[in-house]
């Protein structure tokens, strides 16, 4: 199959995606510096702030606006999360509210567990460099 | 100089002395990893567009090749390398969500293969599991209880 490559590295959009998701990174960085908080907690600020945002329909914007830049931070998981539960109300009720979530961010949480067991069965312990 | 009187005037002059150049220096190496990593995302994502996939698609796509790469080069002790260095840079992308399942799982694989790789594997990405989907399932029935008329069951 054909593929156009100059819209493959469509400058504007990998720009734009750059900036969001590099901007996306150092609201973590500065967590991480100014807070005391664990890396653990980030995570899951980031992930239920991205739940919160998707689901009051912000995300969206920034989604379209910057593409991967948005949907690649564990935001984007959020909204992902957040996105498929609405989609699911609006198909099926409260059974797409249970459903749809998992359903939408099944691929991520699958790839996690399959590839995550898998890496750590290959890798080699090794003693922590103090 | 002025003697220090308190522990207070102390941590103030010890806050202006000590040199306030990592948090910047960290910022930008979370800045351009952060963004690069976004970027190859926008490549995958662009890939599939051209090849005809959806957009919900081309995102899962992208998760799991980025999640896979990150699993493996966790696994070879490369992605700890890059997160000392970048620091929010990988931690933020869905990167930084399959370190934090291989990472515990490499550390406690002494303790077996079920209990030790197979459990420790949630230690971070659990909580971020439970409270994700939790809050997600509350967007929903708050949706739900504003956008619909009725509440269907089914």
């Amino acid at each position: 199959m054909d593929i156009d490559w100059s819209q493959v590295f469509n400058f504007s959009s990998l720009i734009k995606c750059f900036i969001v998701g590099g901007l996306i990174c150092v609201i973590g960085q500065i967590l991480i510096d100014k807070t005391k908080l664990t890396p653990a907690r980030i995570l899951v600020i980031f992930v239920t702030t991205g739940v919160i945002l998707g689901g009051i329909g912000v995300y969206q914007y920034l989604v379209d606006f910057a593409g991967s830049g948005a949907t690649v931070p564990l935001t984007g998981f959020g909204y992902n999360l957040a996105k498929g539960v609405i989609e699911g109300a609006k198909q099926s009720g409260l059974v797409g509210v249970f459903t749809g979530g998992v359903k939408a961010a099944a691929g991520g949480i699958a790839a996690a567990v399959f590839f995550g067991y898998l890496a750590a069965l290959i890798s080699k312990p090794k003693m922590k460099k103090q | 100089m002025n003697p220090i009187e308190s522990k207070q005037t102390y941590q103030e002059y010890v806050e202006k002395k000590s040199p306030n150049s990592p948090i910047l220096k960290n910022c930008f190496n979370a800045f351009w990893v952060g963004g690069l990593i976004c970027t190859i995302g926008q490549i995958i994502s662009n890939i599939c567009k051209e090849r005809g996939l959806d957009i919900a698609t081309s995102g899962t796509i992208v998760s799991i090749i980025l999640i896979g790469i990150s699993a493996f080069l966790t696994g070879l002790n490369i992605f700890n390398k890059i997160g000392k260095f970048a620091g929010a840079g990988s931690l933020i992308p869905i990167t930084g969500f399959a370190n934090s399942i291989v990472s515990p799982a490499m550390e406690y694989k002494s303790e077996g293969y079920v209990m030790g790789v197979g459990g420790k594997m949630f230690t971070v990405a659990g909580p971020v599991l439970v409270f994700g989907i939790s809050a997600s399932i509350l967007v929903g029935i708050i949706y739900m209880i504003f956008n619909t008329q009725s509440i269907t069951f089914v």
